[in-house]
């Protein structure tokens, strides 16, 4: 028995010569040579002559380039931010191998195509592949992985130049990747600021993604993800988030995305998700629910938005528990009679309710959808009444007997303070 | 002419109603606008208050000024002097003093505090607003002898504009809502001073975006400077008809 594995094994670990055999392989990348480049080579002549594992230096300067295409392990270090400038002909990076490392480079101009989405560095079916500290300016694409996985995205400035929605391309794409980390990016002035396909176990932190066209940051059926102290602020639409479980978002900052069609989160079929200690403030709609389950708002902050919550009838088993809600124009709004959530422990700074015992909790329940908010479900001309004195007189009465609003949509238990959060 | 509107501004203000309001306004203003950070907060809170309380005050102190100076009137139309004249002297000194209260209790501290467009359309709006419930005012007084029914039909006409309307509206929307009614809401609201002042000073505001395909329609039109005069001009309407259908009723009464 024993003697038919070791016939399987090729390489005996016992045998001394096979194991130094094994050595000799492993400590090549050690011999790797270092290359300067400076704007007098031609990089890709360089990168072709290199060998797997070296180490490209490149010096400060402009470097007009075609497409370079990185099938090998790489090591491209920008020293003082060398300029790749490709005059809107190709995309610049196509890296195909693993374990490849870029930084410290700024990318220019990539032209738009609507075959092929060019990029300034592209990413293909790789592994281990990282993008460190680059500058991006004025391309279609900034940062694309495609179908790779164990990539780092990290301390990436990415600038675009919008035009219409359909001919700007995002600024970090990832499509159909595993265990993915993007971190301390600041993209700009793309489509999408950050834009996820069939990502999965990925983590997004500390990145700040403003004036995009479309979303800041825009994902579908991306599973198991977390997004951490993200900031999302003047994207022509907000965020928007669709089809996806188990999604953590904790500590983003989603404001000023303020427009006719922009929301501050937009939520379509998410489920078993955790949205928790996040901070909304200023957005047209803080955040928007359509056929959300199972998932759990907490700690987050809700203020100065025109709606904090639109809340559509076909979210079910959610939970919206200590929160803060304050100056906001409206605070609930939905479509329907039926509510399948739970809400309590909110703080709302619109509760005029009393406190007999005195344990923080009001004695009477709140009722965050007010009359005007329901009439405007049903009637979305009726928005020409905002901020009239007949609309505030109906509020007051409906507070008094409740008759339109949602019977369900109440705060059992309403905080009298708000959360320090 | 000028000189029955010199008198009346006199009378107006020795009796130091004007200048209580002037000073009403004034705190009011200055408190919204130290209360709140956001100058255009304070801005919302202030345009709510010119909403309800100048129609109010300029539609009855109009109206009890009007049946006060009767016997004025009447002295004066026994001196050779068109009763057109005299009505419009007494007009122009009321809605003088009215507009003058207003520019120095709510325009002063809007533009020191707030600034921008948005303070420009709520400091004209208003003076209009001023202007348009005075010849409001005029016009009811000249309807009726009886000064408790002129009253009365002042504060009819002020609850009308400000909650009425805004209910009917509602009904309207609610009986209708199966149509298209964008176009129909802008018409609806240039039928009503107040609501047009307010819908004015928020398409000024980035509230506009809250309010959805109507507030797309109305920001398409409202955005516009040719929407802004259109607005301007309905708004001047409400200032010019009124008192132009008083002056010739009180032209033909028997005084």
């Amino acid at each position: 028995m024993k003697q038919i594995i070791t016939d399987l094994i090729p390489f005996n670990l016992f045998n001394p010569l096979h194991l130094w055999a094994i050595f000799f392989v492993f400590s090549l990348p050690i011999q790797a040579k270092t290359w300067e480049i400076s704007p007098k080579n031609s990089l890709k002549q360089v990168i072709i002559q290199a060998n797997a594992y070296d180490t490209l230096l490149i010096k400060k300067g402009l470097y007009r380039t075609g497409n370079i295409i990185i099938d090998k392990p790489l090591t491209l270090i920008g020293q003082h931010y060398p300029v790749l400038d490709i005059q809107f002909k190709n995309e610049i990076f196509t890296v195909t191998s693993s374990d490849v490392i870029i930084k410290g480079i700024e990318f220019r101009n990539v032209g738009m195509t609507s075959m092929i989405d060019w990029a300034a560095i592209k990413v293909l079916e790789a592994s281990n592949v990282q993008i460190i500290n680059n500058r991006i300016r004025n391309c279609y694409f900034g940062i694309y992985l495609s179908a790779s996985d164990h990539c780092l995205v990290q301390g990436n400035d990415i600038e675009g130049n919008p035009k219409e929605e359909q001919n700007t391309g995002n600024g970090i794409h990832a499509w159909k990747c595993d265990s993915i980390l993007i971190q301390r990016n600041h993209t700009q002035g793309h489509r999408d600021g950050i834009y996820f396909e069939f990502v999965t176990n990925s983590t997004i932190q500390h990145n700040d993604s403003q004036g995009n066209i479309r979303y800041g940051l825009h994902f579908m059926f991306s599973h198991n993800n977390g997004y951490f102290y993200n900031h999302f602020h003047k994207n022509g639409a907000g965020v928007a988030v669709m089809y996806t479980k188990f999604v953590t978002m904790k500590h983003n900052v989603f404001e000023q995305n303020w427009g006719g069609a922009a929301y501050g989160l937009l939520l379509k079929d998410i489920s078993d998700s955790h949205i928790e200690q996040n901070m909304f403030k200023t957005n047209t709609v803080g955040v928007y629910m359509e056929g959300c389950s199972r998932s759990v708002f907490t700690k987050n902050q809700f203020i100065e938005n025109g709606y904090a919550l639109r809340v559509q009838a076909n979210c079910d088993d959610n939970s919206l528990t200590y929160n803060n809600f304050r100056g906001n124009t409206f605070d609930v709004a939905t479509n329907g009679e039926v509510v399948l959530n739970r809400v309590s422990h909110n703080y709302w700074d619109k509760y005029e309710g009393y406190d007999l015992n005195r344990d923080g909790i009001g004695d009477v329940p709140f009722r965050p959808v007010s009359l005007y908010a329901t009439v405007i479900e049903r009637i979305p001309q009726a928005m020409m009444l905002l901020r009239s004195f007949t609309v505030s007189l109906l509020d007051r009465i409906e507070k008094i007997i409740p008759t339109l609003t949602p019977e369900g949509m109440k705060d059992e238990k309403p905080l009298l303070k708000p959360l320090k959060l | 002419m000028n000189k029955i509107t010199k008198y009346v501004l006199y009378d107006i203000i020795r009796n130091r109603f004007v200048m209580g309001y002037t000073l009403l306004l004034l705190a009011i203003s200055m408190s919204f606008f130290s209360f709140e950070s956001d100058p255009n907060k304070g801005l919302l809170s202030l345009l709510n208050i010119i909403l309800m309380v100048v129609p109010l005050v300029s539609i009855i102190f109009s109206t009890i000024h009007f049946y006060n100076s009767y016997e004025f009137i009447e002295l004066m139309s026994a001196q050779p002097l068109s009763r057109k004249a005299i009505f419009l002297s007494e007009y122009m000194g009321v809605a003088t003093s009215l507009s003058l209260a207003f520019l120095v209790g709510v325009g002063l501290p809007t533009l020191a505090f707030g600034g921008g467009e948005s303070s420009l359309i709520l400091i004209m709006s208003g003076f209009l607003l001023t202007l348009s419930f005075v010849s409001l005012a005029f016009l009811a007084s000249v309807i009726t002898r009886d000064k408790a029914k002129g009253i009365g039909l002042a504060l009819v006409i002020w609850f009308y504009f400000s909650l009425v309307y805004d209910g009917l509206v509602l009904s309207i929307l609610f009986s209708f809502n199966d149509y298209p009614l964008e176009k129909a809401m802008l018409v609806l609201t240039a039928l009503n001073p107040t609501d047009l002042a307010r819908i004015m000073v928020l398409m000024k505001m980035d509230i506009s975006a809250l309010m959805g395909f109507t507030g797309a329609v109305f920001q398409d039109f409202f955005s516009t400077n040719y929407g802004l005069l259109v607005a301007m001009f309905i708004l001047m309407s409400w200032v010019v008809l009124p008192i132009t259908i008083a002056c010739r009723i009180f032209q033909r009464k028997d005084l």
